[in-house]
């Protein structure tokens, strides 16, 4: 057997909750240790299913310096007994075999929230996961896995892809491959709408949004989308109702600095500021009106209207009436 | 007539002096009848539906006849009040008197449904079988088809006394109401609600005369004018709505009082109880024991648990709701002064002591104005009942008020 030509490292800590990005975090912490030894094995065993004998054995050197990769499931539900063996294992690696930590960086219990920082401590290889939540890093995701797969896209194929595939990030993985493989090198919007259409997601803000900004068309037509994807009556009509109340809160009190204006009316200062640019397109009479519209409307669509679904499109056609600039 | 009957049990039903007539009556032939002379014919009757605007005594009422029924005192005046079949029947712990008190939202069907199993027993200590409803009103639709046969042909010993706010349909279903006597009771008047508050509270005659003169005929809610500030303090605040909603941005801070003040209510009562009945019923599932069979014991105690705290959600909603529906019936109150005031009208005001408040609206505001901001006070009302969000539509009543538009 010849000399690995790279060492892998010992030891791994994969941090985080995104489910795809753990997967290939694990799998790369494998594909490098089969780097120096294409034999080694994989073993995969939840923390709570083991005992403290069960793990020396699994981590402690083979016989014939067999390679192996350990990895270690689920590590935020870590008992002391366990958390402590891996602590003094990784102070001391033993020799050929990969241990990868995989926790969500949460746990209940004292030994398993100090886990990771004990690894840490012992010289892990630190792997960050965490949930991607904001649109950017959505963006910036579906831009990484384009050029992963040898493409490019452009910010407006970018913004179809997403709009039409959803959230989830495995979903937005395999369809950016898939584009590639099927579109050639370079993804605009025109190629992504070639082969996606309509929309994944469509929440009632969306369309409280678009209601409240006077945009009608976009405003009916999310509308139809969302209670064509099954979103409830009541949500929609909750999103529509916030969205005015938020806006007539705001421009009751008048134009401030947003931050001042956060801590007293009780809402973060982001949504401050957008009602507060919202607000540029409403007087008072229009927002008493609204106001009143979804009042009617929160009745009506927990029964009192023969048809929520209609008593919706008409309040949004109200709201938008009742929008004018000042 | 008859001078009116205010001793005894009969004392707590105010200002009702033909009810206690009626009432009396019937519980003189019930006497007759149980011990075997010769009845009034058409006095008695197996089911009752006690009828009358919230706080006019329609529970007290149907109360005091049980204890008329129940009473081993004196023969010709049952209900002497005294005997201890009528103690336990007022307090409700008489044992051939069965009260339905729904704290939650509604009364369901499988509660009705194990009622009228209890309704087909004999009496045991009494001479009759009593079954008392509170609030009729929340019976679902199922829960008062269960009842239904029950009432139609009851037992001979048992009588069903249901309370509702009227015999309209919306409230009791026509098939319950067509087999029950129905007892409509009246507002009480000022002077009668101030009397009792004196005489039984041991008020003094001027709170209780304010309190009686305030109260909109609700007996309960003058007795609590009377002795909680809090419910004082509320009161003020709610009145001072009408006339604090100068610019657009009040209408935020009144509403978010309104609410608020609806919601710290409800905390109150949940907080005092909640704890309380979860702990007593974890102990009675065997929580906190020791030694063998301990653990299979409380294997089904989270249904139960889970069970209670769903009653627990329910009874939460209900108070915080009652607490919006009193604020706004005092607001509807005012904007009724507003409109007598308008139009010269002397009828007695529902808050006499807003007189200067009432004038200064009347002033302001055109009719036309008031009207509509006292139609949107009910139709605010209306739609809490259809379980609209309590915020959205405070708010959009008080912008409503606001504008009166």
């Amino acid at each position: 057997m010849s000399a690995p030509a790279v060492t892998p490292d010992p030891l791994h800590l994969v941090l985080g909750e995104e489910e795809l990005l753990v997967e290939r975090a694990v799998r790369a912490a494998l594909e490098a240790a089969r780097l120096a030894d294409p034999e080694a094995e994989l073993r995969r065993v939840r923390v709570t299913e083991i005992t403290p004998a069960e793990l020396a054995e699994m981590l402690s050197p083979s016989l014939f310096a067999e390679g192996r990769v350990v990895v270690l499931d689920a590590a935020q539900e870590v008992g002391k007994e366990i958390a402590e063996a891996v602590t003094t294992y990784a102070k001391q690696p033993a020799d050929g075999v990969v241990l990868v930590v995989v926790h969500t960086g949460g746990g209940r219990s004292k030994a398993a929230k100090d886990l990771p920082g004990a690894l840490r401590k012992a010289g892990a290889r630190l792997t960050e996961c965490a949930k991607i939540t904001k649109p950017s890093e959505r963006e910036a995701f579906v831009r990484d896995e384009v050029r992963r797969a040898g493409g490019r896209i452009d910010p407006a194929g970018v913004a179809a892809l997403v709009e039409a595939v959803g959230q989830d990030l495995r979903e937005l993985a395999s369809a950016a491959g898939q584009l590639v493989a099927d579109a050639g090198g370079k993804i605009g919007e025109a190629e992504v709408r070639r082969y996606h259409r309509g929309r994944a997601e469509v929440t009632g803000f969306v369309v409280a949004e678009k209601a409240v900004t006077g945009d009608r068309v976009g405003a009916l037509e999310a509308l139809r989308w969302a209670l064509h994807l099954g979103v409830a009556h009541v949500l929609i009509a909750d999103a529509l109702a916030d969205a005015v109340r938020t806006i007539a809160r705001v421009s009751a009190v008048g134009r401030a600095d947003p931050f001042r204006l956060a801590g007293e009316l009780g809402m973060p200062p982001w949504k401050v500021k957008k009602a507060q640019a919202q607000a540029r397109g409403w007087n008072q009479d229009g927002l008493a009106a609204a106001m009143q519209v979804v009042a009617d409307l929160n009745a009506e669509v927990k029964g009192v209207a023969a048809d929520p679904g209609y008593a919706l499109e008409r309040a949004v056609l109200r709201i938008l009436d009742a929008h004018q600039p000042r | 007539m008859t001078p009116a009957v205010t001793t005894g049990v009969w004392a707590d039903v105010v200002g009702q002096p033909e009810a206690v007539r009626v009432l009396l009556e019937a519980a003189r032939a019930a006497l007759h009848f149980t011990s075997g002379r010769s009845a009034a014919p058409g006095a008695m009757t197996h089911a009752w539906l006690f009828t009358g605007p919230p706080g006019s005594g329609r529970s007290v009422a149907a109360r005091s006849f049980a204890a008329a029924l129940q009473c081993t005192g004196d023969a010709e005046e049952p209900g002497c009040g005294e005997c201890s079949a009528c103690r336990t029947a007022v307090a409700g712990t008489h044992a051939d008197v069965r009260v339905v008190v729904p704290e939650g939202l509604s009364i369901s069907v499988s509660e009705m449904r194990s009622l009228v199993q209890v309704a087909a027993r004999r009496p045991t200590t009494g001479r009759w079988q009593v079954v008392l409803i509170e609030d009729a009103d929340r019976l679902t639709e199922g829960a008062a088809n269960a009842l239904l046969k029950a009432v139609e042909e009851p037992p001979a010993r048992t009588v069903f006394l249901l309370c509702a706010p009227s015999d309209h349909p919306d409230d009791v279903s026509v098939t319950i109401r067509s087999r029950c006597r129905v007892l409509s009771l009246g507002t009480p008047s000022p002077a009668a609600i101030a009397d009792v508050l004196h005489r039984r509270d041991g008020l003094d005659p001027q709170t209780a005369e304010w309190a009686a003169s305030v109260c909109g005929g609700h007996v309960g809610r003058a007795r609590r004018l009377a002795t909680d500030d809090e419910a004082r303090r509320r009161r003020e605040s709610v009145l001072r709505i009408p006339l604090g909603l100068r610019r657009f941005a009040d209408v935020f801070p009144a509403s978010d009082d309104l609410v608020r003040s609806a919601e710290s209510e409800a905390k109150t009562v949940s907080g005092t109880l909640d704890e309380a009945e979860r702990e007593a019923l974890q102990t009675a599932m065997g929580a906190g024991g020791t030694g063998k069979g301990t653990a299979s014991a409380t294997r089904g105690a989270k249904g139960a648990l889970k069970d209670l705290e769903r009653r627990q959600k329910s009874r939460a909603t209900r108070t915080q709701r009652d607490a919006l529906d009193r604020a706004l019936v005092d607001l509807a109150g005012f904007y009724r002064d507003v409109l007598l005031a308008a139009f010269g009208a002397d009828a007695p005001l529902a808050h006499p002591d807003k007189a200067e408040d009432v004038r200064a609206a009347a002033g302001q505001w055109t009719p036309e104005s008031a009207l509509r901001r006292l139609e949107a006070v009910l139709a605010c009302r209306e739609a809490l009942d259809m379980n609209v969000k309590p915020r959205i539509a405070v708010e959009a009543l008080v912008t409503a008020l606001h504008t009166g538009r």
